[in-house]
This record gives structure tokens, sequence and C-alpha cells, in this order.
């Protein structure tokens, strides 16, 4: 792992009214690594999120991203042009609700090649065979580039929208709850999934969820959050295992065989 | 007061216009909106068409108006008298004598000179709407240039039916940045649009919008490299002038399954007719 941060942000705050989202965090994240940000509802997790991936403008704090070439850019201040390059190129953003990220009424293998033809693609052929790729990457048969999403599985669906955005092979993905609203035996399988292809191509992932056990799973470090505050964070066993804040004890001790 | 509500429009509602139109030049293929005003015909017949016609017409001006390629069609005749009798302008259906010509889904087939201006009737100036509900959305995508989805739309065409599928309003990139609605002209005159001499004005009276193409501006017809972009036109003759390089309409002559195809512009298939071209089926027509 690099010395250099791939995002990393200072002071972040974010208040709804009188509520507060965000309270002085700071995050940061290595190239390739998984972070987990775990939390009760409304503990500020999408927030976060929203802010890091300059979706949302926090009141205080800045959020530093290094591109490729070594240089820092800062999310809220960058033109929208450029954010909107990297959004649909470096990064990518995974939502609970495929339907939020999937184009209902275009095919499989278009909501694949979107990003790529966004990214200016122009070849039918070599858009359809990454199409093709992708969806056996992601365990959808070949056969059913042509069909539309809604008939698809909501499983299917959250695959298809996994291939959609790592088409591009971004360096960053956001991830809000990938698993959830799925079955066990289904989410089962997508966690293995993420694992296989984050780990394969060296992504680096900010996953929001609320269960403990995929936190476990999936990532590399874990930041635990309550009403807007980073509670505590560290490598997720030693976190899980060994719980220092009594918020974390009780996240902990609430789930069974965590 | 001589000169004034010359053309039908008040000179402040012209002047308005004119405004939209230098910032439309300025932005090749950007939409302007603009205050399009009530006019003596329905939406959908060319208010916007008609009101930049309106205010771009002076009184030494010579006016053409096309309907679907035809100068003798309702809609043709009506807004050329119309502006016979508000402006007082020469009016003309051959092509290179006019300086001002207003179209509904057709360019002539004459190639178009730098000292005339083409007027389009455009119902729908943004080429995403079918694509994309939200014009908040649309507008974004065009500042920033995000035009993915348009070839997404193409994407599908191919998929499904093994070519691309969009017949007319097919959409052009204008000048590398801006994508647009040519205005439902059939793909086949898309190419006309690339480099032409003439200024090039739509003009979306219901939709509030106006927009251009100054002369000499690259326009590229949206393609994939192995799909490229082809025009679609029937494979015949002109019936009449046995033209094989115009647009065709497709006429029924009969109810036995009799049909003839003719060129879809009036005076380009009347001139090559006077310059004695004949048709297979133009013999027919001298016989009866």
């Amino acid at each position: 792992m690099s010395d250099e941060t791939l995002i990393a942000a200072r002071g972040l705050s974010l208040r709804f009214g009188a509520i507060p989202a965000l309270v002085d965090v700071d995050i940061d994240l290595w190239p390739g690594e998984m972070l987990a940000i775990v939390g009760e509802s409304g503990s500020g997790k999408t927030s976060l999120l929203n802010v890091l991936s300059g979706r949302l403008a926090p009141d205080a704090g800045a959020v530093w991203y290094r591109d490729p070439s070594g240089q820092l850019h800062d999310v809220h201040t960058m033109p929208a042009p450029a954010l909107r390059t990297l959004h649909r190129s470096d990064w990518g953003f995974v939502h609970q609700d495929p339907r939020q990220n999937l184009r209902m009424n275009v095919s499989a293998g278009g909501n694949v090649g979107e990003r790529l033809m966004a990214r200016g693609a122009r070849h039918y052929g070599d858009i359809r065979g990454q199409a093709i790729d992708w969806l056996e990457q992601v365990e959808i048969d070949a056969d059913r580039i042509d069909d539309l999403p809604r008939t698809f599985s909501g499983g299917m669906l959250q695959r298809l929208q996994i291939a959609r955005t790592l088409v591009t092979h971004p360096r960053l993905v956001f991830m809000d709850e990938p698993t959830g609203g799925l079955d066990v035996s289904v989410q089962a399988r997508l966690l293995d999934l993420i694992r296989g292809l984050v780990t394969r191509l060296g992504i680096a992932v900010v996953l929001v969820t609320h269960d403990i056990a995929v936190a476990r799973l999936l990532a590399h470090r874990i930041a635990v959050m309550q009403r807007g505050r980073v509670v505590e964070t560290g490598l997720t066993d030693q976190v899980l295992d060994d719980p220092q804040h009594p918020y974390t004890q009780l996240l902990v001790s609430s789930v069974l065989n965590a | 007061m001589k000169g004034y509500n010359f053309a039908y429009l008040d000179e402040q509602t012209k002047r308005m216009i004119r405004r939209s139109l230098l910032k439309a030049v300025a932005i090749p293929g950007h939409q302007v909106p603009f205050g399009s005003r009530e006019m003596p015909l329905p939406y959908g017949w060319g208010t916007g068409g008609i009101q930049v016609t309106a205010s771009v017409l002076g009184a030494g001006d010579v006016l053409k108006v096309i309907d679907q390629g035809a100068d003798d069609t309702t809609n043709a005749v009506s807004i050329r008298r119309f502006f016979a009798r508000t402006a007082g302008v020469r009016t003309t259906t051959v092509t290179t004598e006019a300086t001002v010509i207003q179209t509904r889904h057709r360019i002539p087939e004459t190639q178009l000179r730098e000292n005339q201006i083409i007027v389009y009737q455009v119902p729908q100036p943004e080429p995403l709407y079918r694509l994309e509900p939200s014009r908040v959305e649309t507008r974004r995508m065009h500042a920033l240039s995000d035009y993915g989805l348009m070839h997404v739309k193409l994407y599908e065409d191919i998929a499904r039916y093994g070519q691309i599928s969009i017949s007319y309003d097919y959409p052009v990139l204008v000048n590398h940045r801006y994508l647009m609605s040519p205005s439902p002209i059939p793909a086949f005159d898309n190419p006309k649009m690339h480099m032409m001499p003439a200024l090039q004005l739509f003009g979306a009276g219901r939709e509030k919008r106006i927009y251009a193409i100054p002369p000499w501006t690259e326009v590229r017809s949206l393609d994939f490299e192995d799909h490229p972009f082809r025009a679609i036109n029937a494979p015949y003759p002109c019936g009449l002038c046995g033209a094989t390089d115009s647009y065709l309409d497709e006429v029924i002559t009969d109810d036995r399954g009799g049909r003839i195809f003719v060129c879809s512009d009036t005076d380009h298939c009347s001139e090559r007719q006077a310059a004695g071209h004949v048709g297979a089926d133009g013999w027919q027509d001298a016989a009866q």
C-alpha cells in the first residue's frame, strides 16, 4: 500500500437545520483499500458518502482526491465538468436500490455500455464485447444482454449495477448498502462477487452499511459513526473483536454471531 | 411611421428575437430562449419559424416557403401569402432566387449560397427529450457535453434492429460541441447541413427556443465507427424527372397498389423537367 492517500477528508461538518449530520469528521482512504462506515440509521453514514463523493457540499471542511498523476483536487471546489468526468470514469457509485442507477427502459448491454460511451467509446462491436465480458464477470448469462432490466430479479439487478459501474475500471467506488433488501443467500453470493472483483481489480471502496457482518467480510478498515461523529476507527478485526468506545461495544454486542 | 410593424411583428419583438438570434449564431447549436409571441396560426404549424423569418426579413428580400419539400401545400402557400401581405416582399418558388427560405421537413436539393438564410420550423428543439424527461437535467447534460445517453439510444437501435432506425430528426453534433435536433428533416438531408454556405436558423415557437448554425460550420451526424451514418432514401429514380440523387416521396396513385416515387423537392423536380429530363412515369403523364 502506498503512503499517499487516494481520498482524504478533514474537518467535515454538515447540519440539516438543528440536526448535526456530520461533526468534524476526518477520513482517509488509501488505494485498493476497503473502508466500511457503520452505524445506526440517522448516524450520518449516507451524508458522509454524499459529501465524500462531491454530491453534497459540507458546511465546513474539505475533501481531497489524488488523481492518477498524483495531483490533489479539492472535490468541492473543482469545476462541475471535471467532477462529472470523475464520476463517469475514475469513480463509481453503487446504490442500495439498483433502479436509481440503472435505466430500466434500456437493455442490459446498453446499461453496461453507457459509461463507456459517455467516456467516448464509439465502436459498437467493442462496446458490446465489453458488455458481454462484464455480464459474465458478474455471473449474468450473456444471452440476456438485450433483455430489459425489469425482467431481472433483485440480485441480478444489483449485479448489473455493479457491472455498469466497474466497466470503466474506476479507482474508487462508493457503495451505499449494496446488499440491502436482498435475501440472505443472494446477499452472500453478491458479497463474494464484490470481494472477488474489488480484490482482483484493486479498487478502493467506501462502503456504507448497517450490517456488521458485511463490514467484517469485506472491509479492511472500519469507521463507526454515531450522531454525525466518527467515534472509533481502526482495522476491522481490531474494532469488532476489541471495541473501545461504549457505542461500538453496544453495536457489536447487539449483533448475533458477528 | 413608415416601416413600423413591417412583417407583422412589432419592432421591439423583432429586436428581442434578433438578440436571441445573435446569441444563437455565436454559440452554434446551443438553444437560446426567447419570448415567443402569439401568431395567427396554431402551434405546430410553424410559429417559431414564422417569427424568425419576420425578424430577419428586409424589404429587399425574396422569400421562399417549403412544406415537406413542396411549394404548393397549404402551409407553404399560407405563410408565403402572409409575408407577401404583411411585408410586401417578393416571393418565389425558385430556390436560387430566394434570399430567405423558410422550411418545414426538408432542405432544398439545390446547394444553398452564402447570401441565403434558411429558417427551419422546429416542433421539439431538445434532442434528448425522449431519453431524459427533466429539462433541468438535459440542460446540465448540454452544459457538461455529457452525451453518452444519445449514444445509448443508437446502441439500443443497433442491438434491437441491426441498424440505427432513426429516419428523421437524426441527432447531430454541431461544431464538435452541442448536440442538436435538426428539426424533422429526413436523415437524408443531414449531410447538407455540414459546411453549408448559408446561415441556418431554427425557431421553436411553442417551446420558445431559437438555435442556429453559422455558415461553414461542421455538423456531424452521430454514429458508431462500425455502424457509420447512412442517408436512407427509396431505391428508385424520380418518376417525373428521373433524378436519382434527390429525396423521394411515395405517392399512391390508385386503389390497386399503384404508386410512383417522385421528388419531394417540387422546385428541383420542375426545373429538371423544364431542362428536358423525363422519368418513367413522366411519359404516361404526357400521354394522358
